[in-house]
């Protein structure tokens, strides 16, 4: 064991130089089984999974929640949560078979030879201790032996690698005083802290807003190809996954349905999964319109039907919701008692909402556009500025009134977990608004439960059952179909589609678009991913720190963005730059 | 990264050996409807789901049995003897088990078995009502204190704190020594009045994390009341914890009855109690310690039992702590 670990990595060879013909691979899984042991028997989590993967390599394998791709990143460094265990095939790192041997060698191997960059970084680092004495742990855990000022020189030197600035100070944080993204690039700090051969990157950035990711996934992939560390990414974004691997692995059910280099797999899927993922990922198809237009094809079955949305001609006439200099001060406790400093959420927002289209308010975490909806939804109050709904504001409304106007405006949340109510069945969910409305009688508020269930695509059986046994994506339906009860006007899609697997978000959008144009509803989308935007909404509202940075139509902002920002967050939908090859879409 | 593709593009036309591009054969199913709902299982509600999961359970039996039997017991008594706790025949003072007195006779020669299987009632008496007192009056402050908050919960918290510094049992003595008539009713109405603290805390607690949550501005947003509200989403879904503390606490006043009664300040003399036998029994220890077991024993059991019958429900009505 070398006392000083070399900053420019152990495999100088690979640095620069041409790649060798005949390499071995780094490493290589075969008919990897993985079994999950439950109170009901035996639930195989990985069926047979092939894995390759060369030195200075990036791979990533793809797949939604539940498809085995993280069980399978984890069986490697046998950190198989709870009943988990392989069951069947090899795994070989680095000329070594990794299945069943001891927990010592697996533990010499962890950190030192295959890093890791965890999912959350808000639950991975221990919240008491300071970021650099994490960082010192993990160089302490794999061997180096320096004094201890070296081990704090090294300590500022991997966090200044990983993209920290004034990283003296830094190490003496803790981590609630970093945003998520330093956070993020602590840990891979942690990670890649004692050179490893392999770095498992499992959703590293899906935690993060859009633009704080591109620079993360860029600084990574300079580090790494640096250091010549090869990187295995765990996505469910086929987009960013093209766009940061050179082979991908597309896993369903617990098997691979089909591998192969990131281009031609984009090209030309071949298995009926990969043709669905490829045709219905919101950064891709927001990519696939783009190629559309430049090739001079106007398919309108991939722009839905954005009709001509002129920002001036809607202000005017018929407009649902208009909002005018919209300003929420919430006032912050300061250090003394009493005191108290005044921050700004939502600062002067003005747009207007015209009858049977989607406005979409996009932005980062922190941009004011949940609190901005909650105004709209008349659950806040604002400061200054108004809300009107149907030409009435709707912050002074009547006890009576605002009974009605809950009526006609319905939202739907983000957390497909939190929005219904665990102890009550999907019936009693769906039917309390009628209920409390006081529409119909018991048998005429059933039948307009089934009715609304047959809308979102649910079969009636799913009336008797709870929320606990649902989906997240059925749950979200379920919630759509709540806010469809009493027959809205408009509806308020806080961050809807954000927590669902992208064919789940893409059945969603699908669905959101059928019902606009059957009922005529008009839509608030709120969303951090511009992808998504292009799908479903007519105009767009960009926020930034509270304020509007640019408020156009949807074509306008995706062809012709005005302000640096909005064309930040373009550039940073991952995929953007794919060349998809005008793909026919598969179904 | 652009280049990247690009440089892989470039440098290899042909994937290295084992990244050659797979497909792997359709399954015979084929991919079935995206997202499609479960039909074939029965559906299973929250409290349905812990029942399932409390049935497997062999502790949930051998608690339940426990209490099963010493509420039988204690309802009717005159089932399981024929000889009145009072009727005491001081000729057999501390003689030993004889047919039909299983467990032989105390100092005052009154049938053990009798007096204990009699004493059971007094505890479950005090226990259940003790245990109902307290979830009325802890609940009703605690949701209010949690759901509504500001100076109202301020003002509900400390009061909750003033009464949480004073020992449940310490405040009992002080109160049950000014009572000039003390039933059943009494003490459980001493006890309850220093038990509810936890509890409130206890609702409070989980009150607030539960109007936190999305489905609670879902109703707002329907138009719902506040305490609409409260009473159709945020207490039910706070229930689980306060029937777990519940159960426990059945347990605790038990044996504060018990050490009351014990004292002398609890039940008084003309009603059968464990807690009292317990004091008599002991003036006889040294010479015929048996006569303090059986009563400690009933005790112990019941207790026992209303306590392991909280952990189960616990572990069932608490997913996060229950094993997939």
């Amino acid at each position: 064991m070398t006392t000083q670990i070399p900053l420019t990595g152990q495999e100088p060879e690979t640095q620069g130089a041409a790649p060798r013909a005949t390499d071995q691979p780094l490493l290589e899984i075969r008919d990897l089984e993985v079994a999950f042991s439950t109170g009901a028997g035996e639930v195989k989590a990985v069926r047979g999974a092939n894995l390759t993967v060369y030195p200075g390599q990036s791979v990533a394998i793809v797949g939604e929640s539940g498809s085995g791709k993280s069980t399978t990143a984890h069986a490697i460094i046998d950190l198989l949560p709870g009943t988990g265990k392989v069951t069947g095939g090899s795994i070989m790192f680095d000329g070594r078979e990794l299945v069943g041997v001891g927990r010592k060698t697996m533990e010499d191997l962890r950190g030192r030879e295959i890093g890791l960059v965890p999912q959350d970084p808000m639950s991975n680092l221990n919240p008491v201790w300071r970021i650099g004495t994490q960082v010192e742990e993990a160089l302490k855990a794999n061997g180096f032996q320096g004094t201890k000022a070296e081990r704090r020189e090294r300590v500022a030197g991997l966090l200044a690698e990983a993209g920290l600035k004034d990283t003296e100070r830094r190490a003496r944080q803790y981590p609630h005083e970093f945003s998520g993204g330093m956070r993020q690039r602590s840990l891979i700090a942690i990670g890649l802290a004692a050179r490893p051969k392999l770095l498992i990157a499992d959703e590293p950035t899906s935690a993060l807003d859009v633009t704080v990711q591109r620079q993360i996934l860029d600084h990574l992939e300079t580090l790494t190809s640096e250091l010549g560390t090869a990187v295995l990414f765990i996505t469910h974004d086929l987009g960013l996954a093209a766009e940061r691997a050179e082979h991908l692995v597309v896993m369903f059910k617990g098997r691979v349905v089909e591998s192969g280099p990131a281009r031609q797999i984009l090209t030309s899927p071949q298995h009926p999964y990969t043709q669905r993922l490829v045709a219905s990922a919101p950064s891709l198809s927001a990519r696939r319109i783009e190629e559309a237009r430049e090739a001079g094809v106007e398919s309108v079955e991939l722009l839905a039907q954005h009709a001509d949305a002129d920002v001036e001609k809607v202000r005017s006439e018929d407009a649902v919701v208009v909002a005018k200099n919209l300003t929420k001060i919430f006032k912050i406790r300061g250090s003394r008692p009493g005191a108290s400093t005044d921050f700004k959420a939502v600062d002067d927002v003005s747009f207007t909402l015209g009858r049977g289209r989607t406005l979409a308010l996009v932005g980062e975490s922190g941009s004011g556009k949940s609190t901005a909806a909650n105004m709209v939804l008349g659950l806040l109050e604002p400061t200054s500025g108004s809300v009107e709904f149907d030409g009435v504001d709707v912050a002074r409304l009547s006890a009576k009134e605002q009974f009605a106007f809950r009526r006609r405006v319905q939202p739907v949340f983000q957390n497909p977990y939190g929005s219904l109510d665990p102890m009550m069945s999907i019936f009693r969910s769906i039917e309390e608004p009628l209920r409390l409305h006081k529409v119909g009688s018991a048998k005429e508020r059933e039948a307009r439960v089934r009715e609304l269930l047959d809308m979102v695509a649910l079969p009636e059986s799913a009336m008797r059952r709870y929320p606990n046994e649902l989906s997240g994506g059925q749950r979200q339906r379920i919630a759509i179909a709540r806010a469809l009860a009493l027959k809205p006007e408009l509806i308020v899609l806080d961050e809807a589609v954000s927590a669902l697997d992208v064919l789940v978000q893409a059945q969603i959008l699908e669905l959101l678009g059928d019902l606009q144009r059957d009922l005529g509803l008009s839509y608030l989308f709120i969303t951090h991913d511009l992808a998504v935007v292009r799908q479903i909404a007519d105009t767009v509202v960009v926020m930034q720190d509270g304020r509007v940075v640019e408020h156009a139509s949807t074509d306008e902002v995706f062809e012709h963005p005005k302000e640096q920002y909005t064309q930040d967050l373009l550039a940073a939908i991952p995929g953007r730059d794919l060349d998809l090859g005008l793909v026919p879409p598969a179904v | 990264m652009p280049e990247n593709i690009d440089v892989t593009g470039a440098r290899r036309d042909q994937p290295r050996r084992g990244q050659e591009h797979f497909v792997a054969p359709v399954d015979e199913g084929g991919l079935g409807a995206v997202d499609a709902v479960s039909t074939t299982q029965a559906p299973k509600s929250l409290w349905g789901d812990a029942w399932a999961h409390m049935r497997g359970n062999v502790l949930f039996w051998v608690a339940g049995a426990v209490i099963a039997l010493v509420v039988v017991v204690a309802v009717a008594p005159g089932l399981f003897t024929s000889i009145g706790p009072r009727a005491c025949d001081l000729s057999q003072s501390l003689s030993g088990p004889a047919a039909g007195h299983p467990f032989g006779f105390d100092f005052q020669g009154c049938d053990i078995y009798s007096r204990t299987v009699y004493g059971a009632r007094a505890s479950v008496v005090v226990g259940v009502l003790a245990t109902a007192m307290v979830v009325v009056i802890g609940t009703i402050v605690g949701a209010i204190a949690g759901y509504f908050g500001g100076w109202f919960d301020t003002l509900l918290s400390r009061l909750t704190d003033i009464f949480f510094a004073v020992p449940l049992v310490l405040a009992a003595i002080v109160i049950m020594s000014l009572m000039s008539t003390r039933t059943s009713f009494t003490v459980a109405l001493v006890l309850s009045l220093f038990g509810w603290p936890q509890i409130a805390r206890i609702t409070r607690g989980t009150v607030m994390s539960v109007k936190n949550n999305e489905f609670v501005t879902a109703a707002r947003s329907l138009g719902m009341g506040r305490v609409g509200i409260l009473l159709r989403h945020v207490l039910p879904n706070s229930t689980a914890p306060i029937i777990v503390y519940a159960t426990v606490a059945l347990g605790t006043f038990i044996v504060a009855e018990a050490t009351l009664s014990y004292l002398g300040i609890g039940l008084p003399p003309s009603i059968v109690s464990w807690g009292g036998d317990i004091s008599k029994a002991q003036n006889s220890i040294r010479v015929a310690p048996e006569i303090l077991f059986y009563p400690a024993g009933g005790l112990a059991l019941t207790v026992l039992g209303f306590i392991m019958m909280g952990d189960v429900v616990r572990d069932a009505l608490d997913p996060k702590a229950r094993k997939r």
